[in-house]
């Protein structure tokens, strides 16, 4: 469990990030933050592993302050998947994922292993273990990067933006990857992304953020849709979007669900 | 080339003389100009005028510091150590900025990024600064080992041996079969001590050759 208490960060500067942020991030859950460039979503994750200090409030992991914990430990023992990868450019790809494993003392050997077999997990050809990030496609290396992180076993992850980089359909790829490697792996997940539709789907409850991390709103994906809290978080999920409004229409004696815009998109089943 | 038939044994032996004195300053010149270097990097502050007074060493006149070396260290005039020294001393000058300019190539997303999943202090400068600075540190140590073999040939005039021996002793008792010798040979090793040195850097870093150039960003070599 990730508790977030009262927590500000003012970076110098005087740039306020994040203002009086408080959230419970319950085990075994993924939890969406979703908000406008710049809301403060990357300072919250890195509150976590201690990369940025909060200027005020705490942040506990089961209970216990991080600030008590030494930072180099800490970050070993969180999966974090950064922004934009975040790869090690001289290292292998097996090598990139076996990092953290190897930093905790795990022999060459027993490392790659593990880290070859993860690579089969999130979908990549073990071949490309010997290749460069460089030679990588955008895709490749935010699977490595999951990879990367899932490696140690951690039982926190912090996922920011994973698959900012890649075209519509391979991320919706690895998006149902995601999915699926939860239900076998039931880690707590802090997942910042500022696609709505990402957040509806991977998380299983989402928290929509305003500038300064102010909470708009927080709930499941559908209590945010049925009921969106105000005007921004309405017109944020896109509410009134008309592909989210479906009306049926009984076509052939079939009930056929039609969105706003005219289009079939899919049959109900009674 | 009948001086050269009938001397090689003794250009072998001051060939190798000249390796025993180019050799240990090119080592102590890395390791001394390296941390300064990453010093300079981490306090720039510190390092700007740190660099500025390292590479003005290498202002100063080469026969008067290899008389500066033993007032100061207290070694014997016509001494290898002596030698040594002066080649470092210049090797550093040579070196620093060079250094800086490696570590400050770095990106730091990258380094941001081992430190976030867990780097300590040290293993990012061992696994993460050292190896991406190493292409660039390479280059300055290719141009730290010419200059160290050409310079090894001054020793000569103090009475150091080296390939140089073959210049002042070819001059003083005319002989340009000896001169042209010493000149080829001190070039040949310099040839190939940079030869390997490259091939060192191929071995090393096999990255740079692999990765592909990223769309829209210079190709470095
Ligand atoms: N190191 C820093 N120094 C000063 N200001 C910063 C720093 N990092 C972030 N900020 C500021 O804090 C605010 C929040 O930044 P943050 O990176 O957390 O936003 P974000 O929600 O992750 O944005 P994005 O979606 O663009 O990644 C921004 O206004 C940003 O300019
Ligand atoms: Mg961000």
């Amino acid at each position: 469990m990730i508790e977030f208490e009262q927590v500000t960060k003012t970076y110098p500067g005087g740039s306020v990030a994040v203002e009086g942020f408080s959230l419970v991030v319950p085990s075994h859950r993924t939890v969406a933050l979703v908000g406008s460039s710049g809301s403060g979503k990357t300072t919250l994750l890195r509150m976590v592993n201690r990369m940025v200090e909060p200027t005020s409030g705490r942040v506990l992991i089961d209970d216990q302050d991080v600030q008590d914990r030494d930072p180099v430990e800490l970050r070993r023992s969180i999966g974090y998947v950064l922004q934009a990868g975040g790869l090690l450019p001289h290292r292998t790809v097996l090598d990139n994922v076996a990092t953290v494993l190897r930093l905790n003392h795990v022999t060459r050997q027993a490392a790659r292993a593990r880290a070859a077999e993860m690579l089969e997990r999130v979908g990549l050809d073990p071949a490309l273990g010997s290749r460069y990030p460089g030679q990588l496609s955008g895709g490749q290396q935010q699977r490595v990067g999951v990879a990367r992180a899932l490696v140690p076993d951690p039982n926190i992850l912090l996922m920011d933006e994973p698959f900012g980089a890649v075209d519509p359909i391979v991320r919706r790829e690895l998006q149902d990857e995601l999915a699926r490697l939860q239900t076998e792996l039931g880690k707590t997940i802090v997942f910042v992304t500022h696609d709505v539709d990402e957040a509806f789907r991977l998380g299983d409850e989402v928290v929509v953020l305003r500038e300064r991390a102010a909470i708009a709103q927080q709930g499941t994906p559908s209590d945010i849709l049925a009921a969106p809290a105000d005007e921004f978080v309405h017109d944020f999920v896109g509410a009134g979007r008309a592909e989210r409004v479906l009306h049926t229409q009984t076509i052939g004696g079939r009930l056929v669900a039609v969105d706003g815009t005219g289009l079939p998109v899919g049959v109900l089943e009674s | 080339m009948t001086w050269l038939s009938l001397n090689w044994p003794h250009v072998i032996d001051l060939a190798r003389a000249h390796l025993l004195l180019s050799v240990p300053a090119i080592l102590l010149s890395v390791v001394i100009a390296v941390p300064v270097g990453r010093l300079a990097y981490r306090h720039p502050r510190v390092g700007g005028p740190l660099l500025g007074a390292a590479s003005l060493l290498y202002a100063i006149p080469a026969l008067p510091l290899l008389i500066v070396i033993p007032a100061l260290l207290g070694t014997p005039l016509r001494s290898a150590t002596t030698m040594i020294v002066a080649l470092t001393v210049y090797g550093v000058a040579l070196l620093v900025r060079t250094a800086a300019d490696a570590f400050t190539a770095v990106d730091d997303h990258t380094r941001g990024a081992a430190v976030a999943v867990g780097h300590s202090p040290l293993a990012v400068f061992w696994q993460v600064d050292l190896p991406l600075a190493f292409p660039v540190l390479l280059s300055g140590v290719r141009v730290v080992t010419v200059s160290t073999i050409g310079l090894v040939t001054i020793g000569a005039l103090i009475g150091v041996s080296s390939l140089g021996t073959l210049l002042t002793d070819g001059f003083q008792r005319s002989i340009p079969a000896e001169v042209t010798t010493g000149v080829i040979a001190t070039v040949l090793l310099a040839l190939l001590l940079d030869g390997l040195l490259l091939l060192t850097g191929r071995v090393a870093a096999p990255w740079t050759r692999a990765a592909r150039p990223a769309r829209g960003t210079a190709v470095t070599a």
